[in-house]
């Protein structure tokens, strides 16, 4: 009995290249299906595999918007898997006020968190009421552009540096037979995108009054007119998208079939797994090239709380490997996002990471929209757009309308 | 009543058949706790305002105002009804139509039935993709009959916002019609042969004695038809998921979408218990007059 709870203290705190007598299956739900995404997760079950217990692996398919569904039910519902990722923010709060999940204080002051993490608000987002209640794995922004040179060729344009230069490419593109602006069908991109035109156009500040501070008249005022101005040209130019799934507008750009594509740094995954080089097949534009600033929103791992001991330590043990400096090295390179401590190497990231990271470092970051909004008005907000960019007849004087209203609405 | 008015002439009503009662408590009590319980419970809880775990703190009719004032919700409406008067229509049409046709005494009627029958074996699910695939641009009907030269040709229902309702009515048609045909044609077999013989007889032409004699007759069928039928509209969900999850945009979502999509993946279950609440509403404003006339109001007609 004793020598077990020696071991199990041991391997609480240290990675055992053999550990445990007994493994621990540990079952883990992500929603982590593209082949960028696959190869990423692989990385960190491998790590974790190494430290003597067993990475069950429940990947869910259908992105976040169908797998969440199922993740909670299974938590309220009594049936817990040992580990969840979710978008660290708002998506797992009732859960955590419910005393659902598990609190992490104790692993994270004894790995000195606080310190590692950077910046710090992606764990202010895991800690409710004083206390962390997840491990951020990742760095994920949405504010990213990304070109096909291939297609800008096709087309005898130059491949643009900006959101302008990409709107006024879009007719040369459309005369090549090639779509200009990929959307995919999924409600989520297109109210994705729109959020990216809002920092790119609009700023900053304007950004954080409208979705932090939840101000009405701004939502309704000239600078976000702007921005559905802007929305409105992306509209006209992702016309005969006819994809649903992000990954498969991503392959559109990858392939050539499409200009370009709004979407966050996760779709760098799909480009490496094509082989395909950054600023030689491919360019990236944070911030559309125009304002550069990245928002900081990411990937978490929540611990349901589970009565099995075992499994409880075998939680700890992956809490403290998922914010392990190679472990956060190996997962980040694959899956194209940026590690959440700034004290590791990552020497073989290519341009685009790069870039993102130098953003990062000289602190032109927002919060993400996850982390602003509760789920509630992020699907009104998704309702909306996914409607305004299927619908060329709804003007954006309409949607404006109807956005300050959820804006207005929202907690 | 009647056992205690008479005293004790007749053995008490409640204890007749008491073995069959015993033995249907079991249903009785999963009608009971469950279908009206859960009811009961989904409509106190649709006038909170829960979000992602029920919570018992009422905020009156906000979440019904907030529904009737989304864009999507009445979308969903719209969808529903003209979904569910094409169906409604078509699928009896259809249906008797082909029933009336099998019933000529054809050869391989058995080789017939199995083939109208066959796409009702198949799911919502499977449905919707095959005519997903059917119905898109680039592989489906469109490009075979361009392939065969008409270059100009179009059709492509599920990426067009004002018709996409009418690409999915197609799938559910085809999938339900065979069924409908089945309880028409047990209708038809239902029918006495004399009166066939009887309508001969008197010279009435084929037509009128379906639309006179015939139709008449099979009102029960008829009946038992427009029910399965009318249920399947109003809780039509998985054939639009795999048709066009809801698109273009939202141009072809649906309450029962609607519900889902609310409760689930925006946290908020009061707003999707207040949908699926108008959604009891509606079936109720349809059935509960119709089962008055049909089991209420005395046994006039046998």
């Amino acid at each position: 009995m004793k020598l077990r709870s020696l071991a199990g203290a041991l391997a609480a705190t240290v990675a055992l290249p053999f550990g445990l007598a007994q493994a621990t299956d540990l079952e883990v739900t992500h929603w982590w299906t593209s082949g960028g995404e696959a190869a990423a997760v692989a990385e960190l079950a491998k790590a974790f595999d190494a430290t003597g217990n067993k990475w069950v692996d429940g990947a869910i398919a259908g992105s976040g918007g169908t797998a969440r569904p199922i993740m909670i039910s299974r938590i309220t519902g009594g049936d817990p898997m040992g580990a969840t990722q979710f978008n660290h923010g708002r998506q797992a709060e009732e859960l955590v006020q419910a005393g659902l999940m598990r609190d992490l204080t104790d692993v994270a002051t004894r790995e000195n968190w606080k310190e590692i993490v950077k910046p710090s608000s992606l764990l202010d987002s895991c800690t409710i009421e004083g206390k962390i209640y997840c491990a951020p794995v990742n760095i994920h922004s949405w504010q990213w552009l990304w070109l096909s040179n291939a297609a800008f060729k096709q087309a005898g344009v130059p491949v643009p540096k900006n959101w302008d230069e990409f709107v006024a490419a879009g007719p040369a593109l459309e005369k090549a037979g090639i779509i200009p602006l990929a959307v995919g069908g999924q409600p989520w991109q297109a109210a994705g995108a729109f959020d990216v035109l809002m920092v790119a156009i609009a700023g900053k500040d304007v950004f954080e009054q409208v979705f932090a501070k939840k101000d009405e008249e701004v939502a309704a005022g000239p600078e976000i007119a702007k921005v559905f101005k802007a929305a409105d040209d992306a509209r006209r130019l992702s016309k005969g998208t006819n994809v649903q799934d992000w990954n498969q507008a991503t392959n559109l750009v990858i392939t050539g079939k499409a200009g370009g594509q709004i979407m966050g740094d996760w779709a760098q995954g799909e480009f490496q797994v094509a082989g395909q080089k950054a600023g030689v097949d491919y360019t990236c534009l944070p911030g559309l090239g125009v304002n550069e600033v990245i928002s900081t929103g990411g990937d978490a791992f929540y611990f349901p709380l589970l009565e099995d001991e075992e499994k409880s330590k075998a939680q700890e043990v992956l809490a403290s490997t998922l914010l392990n400096p190679k472990t956060q090295v190996a997962f980040n390179l694959k899956k194209g996002s940026l590690p959440v401590r700034s004290d590791v190497d990552l020497a073989t990231a290519n341009d685009c990471m790069k870039k993102g990271l130098e953003i990062l470092a000289k602190g032109n970051v927002i919060q993400g929209t996850d982390q602003l909004l509760s789920a509630d008005s992020q699907k009104q907000k998704e309702d909306l757009f996914s409607e305004f960019f299927a619908n060329a007849s709804m003007t954006p004087e309409d949607a404006q309308k109807r956005f300050a209203e959820i804006i207005a609405a929202a907690d | 009543m009647t056992a205690l008015t008479r005293g004790s002439v007749r053995p008490n009503q409640w204890l007749r058949n008491l073995n069959a009662k015993i033995a249907s408590i079991p249903m009785i009590l999963t009608a009971v706790v469950i279908f009206l319980g859960g009811t009961i419970w989904t409509v106190v809880y649709s006038f909170t305002n829960s979000k992602l775990l029920p919570r018992l703190s009422f905020v009156g009719l906000d979440q019904y105002e907030r529904l009737w004032a989304a864009p999507r919700w009445i979308i969903s409406i719209q969808n529903l009804a003209v979904y569910g008067f094409f169906s409604l229509v078509f699928s009896l049409v259809i249906g008797f139509v082909l029933a009336a046709l099998m019933d000529q005494k054809i050869r391989f009627e058995n080789t017939f039935r199995t083939i109208m029958l066959y796409p009702f074996a198949l799911s919502f699910i499977v449905t919707g993709l095959v005519w997903q695939w059917l119905l898109n641009p680039q592989f489906g009907i469109q490009s075979i009959v361009r392939s065969l030269g008409w270059t100009s040709f179009s059709f492509d229902p599920l990426y067009d916002a004002d018709i996409v309702i009418y690409g999915i009515l197609i799938a559910a048609l085809w999938q339900g019609t065979g069924l409908v045909m089945c309880l028409m044609l047990a209708g038809l077999r239902g029918i006495d042969e004399d009166i066939w013989k009887a309508a001969r007889v008197d010279g009435i032409p084929m037509w009128k004695t379906y639309v006179l004699i015939i139709i008449p007759m099979m009102r029960g069928v008829f009946i038992t038809t427009l029910v399965i039928i009318a249920s399947g509209i109003v809780k039509v969900y998985d054939l639009v998921v795999a048709q066009t999850s809801g698109g273009p945009g939202i141009a072809s979502e649906v309450p029962a979408k609607y519900v889902y999509d609310y409760m689930f993946q925006a946290q908020n279950l009061g707003q999707g218990f207040a949908a699926s609440t108008m959604m009891l509403i509606t079936v109720a404003i349809i059935i509960v007059p119709w089962a008055y006339l049909e089991f209420g109001g005395g046994r006039k007609r046998g």
